[in-house]
């Protein structure tokens, strides 16, 4: 079983919590107020959150509290009708899904959004496609920029799979492997884009204990070798209290408790959102 | 005055528009597929109606419901042989044996009745009413089509909302497999919705050939194509945007023919489609269903 | 890089293969082919473009098209018009041909961009609706477009010729009845050669970093938006040459014969070509060719049935069908095809 470590969370100017080691640097993630209603129903309102520079977060959650809400807010699936999304300080309002990504979040998704038609490579391959130059004639016409950059393209994809160890796979159709292997082949296109802050929509759900456990590490892995953010929803609690440094907690479309894990452990309301109100005696 | 005449004639095609449109946006909201047969159901009801008058000399409403019966038990036929083998497969197979199918349908007419064109005569009679000193001319069988809609589209209403078969029309459109669970027959609720759409078929091939009255094996695939058209407008799945959309679009053919040009009437029909989907990409009355993310 | 074949490597090639085997052997066995099979080469090229083109938009784009004649129709016009207009300037009718296969397919590409800017916003069946209504307007608008060329350039007129032209001036296009007295400068080796050079253009998008980021967003718009792609760029860059090479094979098509008219790319063309695609398979190439030169020689094989002969196509077509989405069938014939298919790859 991987060892908890411990981080320190310290308030910046705006009184958010990160972890120490980023408080020099600018938050990659700032979330003022950020909100959305369908209709007249607010599924997420007066949402905020920070997110340093190298840290792990956890947003967590009953059931149809948001936190998928709040990752489409994020990725600009949805447009908010609130607040602000300060992406390594730039506002996102008036940026697509495309752009965001450009600027540095990727994401994976709770119900697998693979190119199931396409290799395992080609899923990761094409997610590098904004940092590809060539264009469509050089690849019709096969010029050197095609041979170079697929090359560079292929050489990167393998490494990228080599973190989950699925690089045999690189010919598989992307459809056909099984579920643990979809959702890690998701992550791994997901840093293809070479994000600054990742999305990661309950990457252990279907796993097995072993397999969650591997994922933890890969995470920090993760984490540590590209130097970046991630921010994952997860009803592991197992996995979340042991890899996330700031947990937030969403219920009914409002955060409830935000801090580190022995914070969250101790909090009242947390309880009583998963577990109910105790009787009263 | 002109322009009123114009409008009447326009709200006649329209109403038989919105008839066969209907046949679409039933079979399309149920199985989710693109019935390019249904056209040429118009013409076998069509063909039916005019040798049930002119040769064996029944009266006209015997031969509509002649008409009426024999396209119903075509539609629940095709259906079942041609349709519910593929109910799992691609949707594209399905549009495929669709044009199979009324490429079928198109040329057994052929090879049965030929491709002379035949003279339909109007089941109604070719009376007119005149008003205002003979300006407006309305002819019976404006009036019969139009009357014909009114009540299609008033029965139809009532019968989904209020019958049990209506209802199981509506969940399965709703959801095949919930509706299965439900306890519905969800086979005979589709043939159930072709015949329903197929006996609308005929009426609409009588109609239409008693106002234009030549009939030949390809008359159904133009106003076919056009009815398509008329239920994607409304909005497809939606039996009220069945309705608008075939009146609007006949008003818009009718006016375009009047006022811009006879060739570039459908030109102009097809430009207004593009612009309104641009506008409502689900169609005047259609809903637009978001993929959950 | 290491010449590495994988399974699409190798499928594209025996692709090359068989069509250039086909194309070999059709011209060692011409003297012994029948006067109308021969009449058909050219016909046939020009399907086999049309059915590569819409399985670009169909399997690859995985957007279904209801118009793409309408394509095939504006490089029909506007290459044939093209080369009657250069008939002086280029007399040597290889060189003019390939002119105006170029013509065609620019204009036909322009038309695909801007069909594309309102159908690409749309999708699923929609889109379809709208295709085949951009189809109609195209049928209606040669219907009643007029074009002459005089000493002056060249003179439109829409709905009747007003084009007034000067002394020694021609009447290109004239409305319904289309263009007449084209000179018959297609032959089946520039047909062959169309077809190879759409191949290389398909397979080669298809795998380049364009093909990839089309058919992810075919699999997945919302994914491939998460991954940065630009949706609307790629759809149109299938789009567009989708259309492009539609209106050479247009070209190509109208060439062959000395008049041409609008009503000849009508909805039931654009059909045609799709049974073609859906046939031989969405995505495949191959099939596609095979299918398209199948079904356009099937008519003229069953001349024997001479009045039942479309009623066996449309009987034909609803059985294909229906045997191949048959769940058992499938896997029983699957069986073999997997087996043959290495074998003929390798």
């Amino acid at each position: 079983m991987a060892t908890r470590q411990k981080t320190k969370l310290v308030p910046i100017p705006s009184k958010s919590l990160v972890p120490e080691r980023d408080v020099d640097k600018r938050p990659i993630l700032e979330c003022i107020n950020l909100g959305i209603s369908f209709g007249g129903l607010k599924a997420v309102e007066g949402f905020d959150l920070t997110i340093g520079r190298t840290e792990i977060a956890g947003l967590i959650g009953p059931n149809g509290a948001g936190k998928t809400t709040v990752f489409n807010l994020l990725t600009k699936v949805y447009q908010p009708t609130m607040g602000t999304v300060l992406l390594d300080g730039m506002d996102t309002h008036d940026m697509t899904t495309a752009q965001v990504n450009r600027n540095g979040i990727a994401r994976t998704f709770q119900n697998i959004r693979l190119f199931q038609n396409l290799t395992v490579e080609e899923n990761v391959k094409v997610a590098m496609d904004a940092h590809m130059k060539y264009n469509m004639w050089s690849g019709i016409f096969r010029m050197p920029g095609y041979w170079k950059e697929e090359k560079i393209a292929h050489e990167r994809a393998l490494e990228l799979l080599s973190i989950f160890h699925m690089e045999d796979l690189a010919n598989a159709q992307a459809g056909s492997l099984p579920y643990g292997a979809q959702r890690r082949l998701e992550i791994v296109r997901a840093l293809a884009t070479n994000p600054s802050l990742l999305l990661l929509d309950e990457p252990a759900a279907g796993m097995n204990p072993s397999e969650t456990a591997e994922l933890m590490e890969n995470i920090r892995k993760i984490r540590d070798t590209f130097q970046i953010a991630i921010l994952l929803i997860e009803h592991d609690m197992n996995l979340v209290m042991n890899i996330c440094e700031g947990i937030a907690v969403l219920n009914f479309g409002r955060i409830i408790a935000k801090g580190t894990p022995d914070d969250i452990q101790a909090n009242p309301a947390v309880i009583e959102a998963y577990l109910g109100k105790k009787k009263e005696a | 005055m002109t322009f009123l005449n114009f409008l009447i004639s326009g709200i006649s095609l329209g109403s038989i528009y919105a008839i066969i449109a209907l046949g679409y946006t039933m079979v399309y909201g149920i199985a989710k597929m693109l019935n390019f047969a249904h056209g040429d159901v118009i013409m076998v009801g069509a063909y039916i109606c005019f040798y049930a008058v002119s040769r064996f000399s029944l009266p006209p409403l015997a031969g509509v419901v002649l008409a009426m019966l024999v396209c119903t038990v075509l539609g629940m036929l095709v259906e079942r042989l041609a349709y519910k083998p593929l109910r799992a497969a691609p949707s594209l197979a399905v549009l495929i044996t669709a044009i199979g199918v009324s490429y079928f349908l198109q040329n057994t007419a052929l090879l049965l009745w030929s491709s002379n064109p035949k003279v339909f005569p109007s089941v109604v009679g070719n009376g007119k009413i005149e008003m205002f000193g003979g300006q407006l001319t309305i002819s019976h069988v404006t009036i019969v089509t139009i009357a014909a809609c009114v009540i299609i589209m008033l029965a139809l209403t009532w019968f989904t909302g209020n019958t049990r078969m209506g209802k199981a029309m509506r969940a399965c459109s709703e959801d095949k497999g919930a509706a299965q669970l439900m306890g519905i027959n969800v086979n005979a609720t589709i043939s159930m919705t072709f015949a329903i759409g197929s006996g609308l078929a005929a009426i609409a091939g009588v109609l239409l050939c008693s106002a234009y009255p030549t009939l030949v094996p390809t008359t159904g695939s133009m106003p076919g194509i056009k009815a398509f058209t008329a239920a994607v407008f409304g909005g497809i799945g939606s039996i009220p945007g069945a309705l608008l959309g075939g009146l609007l679009l006949g008003v818009i053919e009718i006016f375009a023919k009047a006022y811009i040009s006879t060739q570039l009437s459908d030109a102009v029909v097809f430009a207004v489609l593009i612009v309104v989907l641009l506008v409502k990409p689900a169609g005047l009355l259609g809903k637009q269903i978001h993929e959950k993310v | 890089m290491k010449l590495k074949l994988n399974k699409t490597t190798r499928k594209n090639f025996a692709t090359y293969g068989v069509v250039i085997l086909a194309y070999v052997l059709l011209q060692v066995m011409k003297g012994s082919l029948s006067s109308s099979l021969k009449g058909m080469l050219v016909p046939i090229c020009a399907y086999v473009v049309m059915a590569i083109s819409l399985n670009l938009t169909v399997g690859i784009l995985g957007e279904l098209s209801l118009g793409h004649a309408g394509f095939m129709s504006v490089g029909a016009f506007t290459g044939v018009t093209a080369a009657i207009a250069l008939q002086n300037v280029i007399p040597a009718a290889p060189l003019r041909l390939a002119v105006g296969l170029a013509v065609g397919a620019a204009f036909a590409g322009i038309a695909g961009f801007l069909i594309g800017i309102p159908v690409l916003r749309l999708n699923g069946d929609y889109l379809a609706i709208v295709t085949l209504a951009f189809g109609e307007i195209i049928k209606s608008i040669f219907n009643n477009l007029y074009v002459g060329i005089d000493k002056n350039g060249m003179q439109f007129s829409l709905l009747s010729d007003k084009t007034n032209l000067a002394e020694g001036g021609k009447l290109i296009i004239e409305g319904p009845m289309g263009i007449g007295g084209i000179q018959k400068i297609s032959t089946f080796t520039a047909g062959f050669i169309l077809v190879m050079i759409t191949l290389i253009i398909v397979f080669n998008l298809v795998n380049s970093r364009a093909g990839r980021a089309i058919m992810a967003i075919r699999d997945n718009h919302i994914a491939a938006e998460s991954i940065g792609l630009h949706v609307t760029h790629y759809k149109m860059m299938a789009f567009v040459t989708s259309a492009a090479l539609a209106g050479a094979a247009g070209t190509l098509f109208a060439m062959n014969y000395s008049t041409i008219m609008a009503n000849k790319f009508d909805f039931n063309t654009s059909i045609l070509v799709l049974v073609f695609v859906v046939l031989g398979g969405q995505g495949n190439m191959l099939g596609s060719i095979v299918a398209a030169a199948a079904l356009t020689v099937l008519p003229e094989m069953l001349r024997t049935f001479a009045d039942y002969r479309m009623l066996v196509y449309a009987i034909v077509l609803i059985l294909v069908m229906l045997t191949t989405n048959n769940a058992t069938l499938r896997s029983w014939f699957s069986r073999f095809s997997l087996k043959n298919r290495e074998k003929e790859a390798a």
